[in-house]
């Protein structure tokens, strides 16, 4: 029987002595994969935590620093927060790809995260607004950044006595913007085949002076790609500069084939993506 | 394995149940509370079949623990009535011929009801992209579509 308690802590400690206790304890978010999970034949018995009765774990708040994110808030919730929407519109449209109507009303950014999968939608669009996994051990809380939180696929690298506690996201620089791009063969409900995010600033020229790119569902896992943000700054994405972009994130990728689309394919789009999301960023930052 | 004491509101109606840890929430309202209008298709969140309301939010009852309803205000398919009056909703699926089997129907009614609380006069783009995780693998969908928004024009007063 796969999930075999049920289990509602008080506290974040509360939480984090329930991990310890019990060897086979998981956390609950949106359940949107962990449920599934929970079915599979090879599953071990589940204590099931959940964190949502904590109101920091399904809230956000924004401050002169910046976002602090509750793990487990909904997309749903999320996504219709128009002062996150304008702080980081690339990050909300990112988390409004995730799955129907009905999964955004439970999934979450924070189990997006720590379910690790190659092509989570949230992943790029938080490695390029440099955000913070705040984890919570029985020794206290350390911060990671989002590369070195996800170590593989489905995997992170917490202990598993150690939680995530929040996501922290610094306001954007002024002329600083994001865009998210994933390409799928269908119009709605469908895994990444390949996702860009991009972040950028721009002078008040239009020139770049800083970027940030990191491409999703073409290696095992979300990956920066320095060489395609090398490229874009100092210029004015000129189609150079966005073709060397491209270039480069094709050359970083090491995509699979699957049914979905061939490595060749992969390689190929996650390059254009990287093109398009950067000129969306910039026409954003610009109009700030 | 110990089952857990859950106390609810369903459809406005104050409920208790004793639900085993594994059981959906789903499972709950099927087998435990003999609601079963609300459907079971794919048992993976991937038909809204299960479709229901859980404070306010659109979910699949599928991908909810029966335990997390505890506390939780709970809106299925039998709420979408009045007793025997049905919902202009439930109406203009009738008039348009929105159903064959109908297994789908329960959760696209419960999601309709959702996008029109959001969206009073949605376009027919926005009908299509909120109902997508809505499968129907009957009617072809342009029914379901044309008496979603029609039961719109109806609710605003603009038919
Ligand atoms: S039965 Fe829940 S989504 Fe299909
Ligand atoms: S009417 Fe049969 S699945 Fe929709």
């Amino acid at each position: 029987m796969p999930v075999i308690d049920y289990k509602v802590p008080q506290s974040v400690d509360d939480a984090v002595s329930l991990l310890e206790a019990n060897e086979n304890a998981k956390i609950l978010a949106g359940g949107t994969d962990l449920i599934i999970q929970s079915r599979a034949q090879s599953s071990p018995d589940l204590v099931v935590v959940d964190l949502k009765s904590l109101p920091d774990f399904v809230s956000a708040n924004i401050n002169s620093e910046g976002l602090s994110l509750g793990p487990s808030m909904s997309c749903a919730e999320f996504t219709a927060r128009e002062d996150i929407k304008s702080l980081f519109p690339g990050l909300v449209e990112a988390a409004f790809l995730i799955g129907s109507t009905q999964v955004q009303g439970r999934a979450s950014i924070g189990g997006n995260l720590c379910n690790a999968s190659p092509a989570a939608d949230t992943i790029p669009a938080l490695m390029v607004n440099n955000a913070l996994c705040v984890i919570q051990g029985p020794k206290g809380e350390r911060r990671v950044s989002v590369e070195d939180f996800v170590t593989g696929v489905a995997s992170n690298c917490m202990a598993k006595n150690e939680l995530l506690k929040a996501i922290l996201v610094a306001t954007p620089a002024s002329r600083t913007s994001d865009a998210y791009l994933r390409f799928i063969p269908r119009s709605e409900m469908d895994i990444a085949v390949a996702g860009a995010a991009v972040s950028v600033t721009l002078e008040t020229d239009g020139t770049c002076s800083k970027a940030i790119v990191a491409i999703g569902a073409v290696a095992p896992t979300a990956i920066l790609v320095d060489a395609a943000a090398k490229a874009l700054i100092g210029s004015k994405l000129d189609e150079t500069s966005l073709q060397a972009a491209a270039d480069a994130a094709s050359a970083a990728s090491n995509p699979i084939t699957d049914r979905r689309g061939t490595a060749e394919f992969r390689r190929h789009v996650v390059g254009v993506l990287v093109k398009r999301a950067a000129l969306i960023a910039a026409k954003r930052a610009g109009d700030k | 394995m110990t089952k857990k004491h859950v106390s609810t509101t369903i459809n406005g109606d104050a409920i208790e149940f004793l639900c085993d840890p594994n059981d959906t929430l789903l499972d709950v309202l099927r087998k435990e509370l003999s609601l079963t209008g609300t459907k079971e298709g794919c048992g993976s969140g991937d038909c809204g079949a299960c479709s229901i309301t859980l404070d306010e939010r659109l979910v699949c009852s599928c991908l909810v623990l029966g335990v997390e309803a505890e506390g939780k205000n709970i809106g299925t398919i039998e709420g979408v009535s009045n007793k025997d009056q049905l919902h202009v909703i439930q109406e203009k699926f009738l008039e348009h011929a929105a159903l064959q089997c109908g297994i789908c129907t329960p959760g696209l009614i419960v999601s309709t009801q959702a996008l029109l609380k959001e969206n009073s006069n949605p376009t027919e783009e926005e009908a299509r992209y909120y109902l997508a995780g809505n499968l129907c693998r009957c009617t072809g969908y342009d029914k379901i579509i044309r008496a979603v928004l029609d039961a719109a024009d109806v609710m605003r007063g603009a038919a």
